[in-house]
């Protein structure tokens, strides 16, 4: 049995060190928050904030405090904020530890996809580009294959890139991969699956 | 010299040209000087190019300056939210210069700063990178991106002495301060004025040599995004 959305984040919390400073995505890796466990993780928001904490409860919601979906949040005790210029400059500085977000397409020299589909309707990257040129450790967390069964572990991206040579390691429903000289390289297998499948439903080379 | 104003029209007053770069503050909805975007739809000037994060909602935000075409081009770096956007930029009648995020962040610090341009590896063998001046530091590459200097900044902050010095509230800081800074005259619009020394000096976050003009008013600080959790579940 392949990995469901949350042991996909389940298994992407195992990234997450005591002590980081981590920036979540939209989607799976927002779930991500919900497995950290007993380690002390600081989320950090890129609309200027490091302590993210839960969604408010109904009728506490303040228009001044929102993530960067937009969605109403809370502050924790350590929270601190800033502005975009150095919420941005720790992101470039460095000062993240890691990036966990969602793709689109990766390639196995670890070049990423995730911002537009040429011909569709173009929203814009956001912050995806800085968070991907600028964090230590990206983790992207993605299905194997798209809803057409093709994978989306590639030799080359056919998609417009976020950015180059950026991916560290990949987590689907079916495992682990690492973006290493040459291609990737399978850390694991989601229980049930076997190397075989999960070399099948891969065409980037695998080392 | 006085800075505080009676109303954003006031502030504005004598400010606005056809064709000039505005730079505004906000993230989303979240500490948008919506009072000032109001101001500038009455006003009429048009054909105005503004750089700010992301371009308002249908009817609110700068979306209402969409509403009456008075926008030329917009920089941001995610425009998603508004539908009437969408419309023109597909049809030719909007221009859109996307941005990263934080490079448009530091693009308004930088020239705010008197920086005309720094390299940054956002965006480098991307798109974003194309046509730009690309330089290798220790091995890795780098994209030239340059500063922002627009003619006008509006922005939104919590309170302001009469001075100017800005206290911002929580993640509606976000793209105000370097907003503020990159504009040859800045107007601010605040929520309450406080008399001069109230403010803790230790604790304003844009000093007021960035601020030429204050209003102070009422705000509507619409929500996106309502999400909430159930008492239950603490």
């Amino acid at each position: 049995m392949p990995w469901d959305r949350n042991q996909m984040a389940a298994r992407a919390a195992q990234e997450l060190e005591d002590g980081m400073y981590v920036n979540l995505g939209i989607g799976i890796p927002t779930l991500v928050a919900n497995y950290v466990g007993d380690k002390d993780i600081t989320l950090q928001s890129e609309n200027g904030m490091l302590g993210m904490g839960p969604f408010p409860f109904e009728g506490e919601e303040d228009p001044d405090l929102i993530n960067a979906g937009k969605q109403t949040i809370t502050e924790l005790a350590r929270t601190s904020y800033f502005d975009s210029a150095m919420s941005f400059g720790m992101i470039r500085g460095g000062k993240i530890a890691a990036a966990i977000l969602g793709a689109m397409e990766v390639a196995e020299n670890g070049d990423l996809a995730n911002w537009m589909i040429p011909g569709k309707l173009v929203k814009g990257m956001g912050g995806a580009m800085d968070l991907v040129a600028g964090v230590e450790k990206v983790v992207v967390v993605m299905d194997h294959t798209n809803k057409h069964g093709d994978s989306k572990l590639l030799k080359e991206c056919t998609l417009p890139l976020t950015g180059k040579g950026v991916v560290d390691r990949i987590i689907t429903n079916l495992g682990v991969l690492d973006v290493v000289e040459g291609g990737l390289r399978i850390v694991e297998c989601a229980e049930g699956v076997t190397e075989d499948e999960l070399r099948a439903a891969t065409e980037a080379t695998i080392v | 010299m006085k800075k505080v104003y009676g109303s954003a029209a006031e502030a504005l007053d004598g400010l606005l040209e056809d064709g000039m770069l505005i730079a505004a503050g906000g993230f989303g909805l979240c500490g948008i000087p919506e009072l000032l975007i109001d101001a500038i739809v009455e006003s009429g000037v048009k054909d105005l190019t503004v750089a700010s994060n992301n371009a308002g909602v249908d009817g609110f935000g700068l979306g209402k300056l969409l509403d009456t075409r008075q926008i030329k081009k917009m920089m941001s770096s995610y425009v998603g939210e508004n539908a009437e956007f969408m419309r023109q930029y597909l049809s030719g009648e909007l221009e859109l210069e996307f941005n990263p995020q934080g490079t448009l962040a530091e693009r308004m610090r930088a020239g705010g700063c008197g920086i005309p341009g720094f390299y940054t590896k956002t965006g480098y063998g991307t798109q974003i990178g194309e046509g730009k001046e690309v330089k290798v530091f220790n091995g890795e590459h780098y994209i030239l991106e340059e500063g922002i200097f627009a003619d006008l900044s509006i922005v939104k902050a919590w309170k302001a002495d009469d001075t100017g010095n800005l206290v911002f509230r929580k993640t509606a800081r976000n793209f105000n301060p370097p907003a503020a800074m990159c504009g040859k005259v800045c107007v601010a619009e605040v929520e309450e004025i406080v008399p001069r020394g109230s403010l803790d000096p230790d604790h304003i976050h844009l000093p007021g040599i960035y601020v030429h003009r204050i209003i102070q008013g009422e705000h509507e600080k619409r929500i996106e995004q309502r999400t909430v959790r159930k008492r239950e579940e603490a």
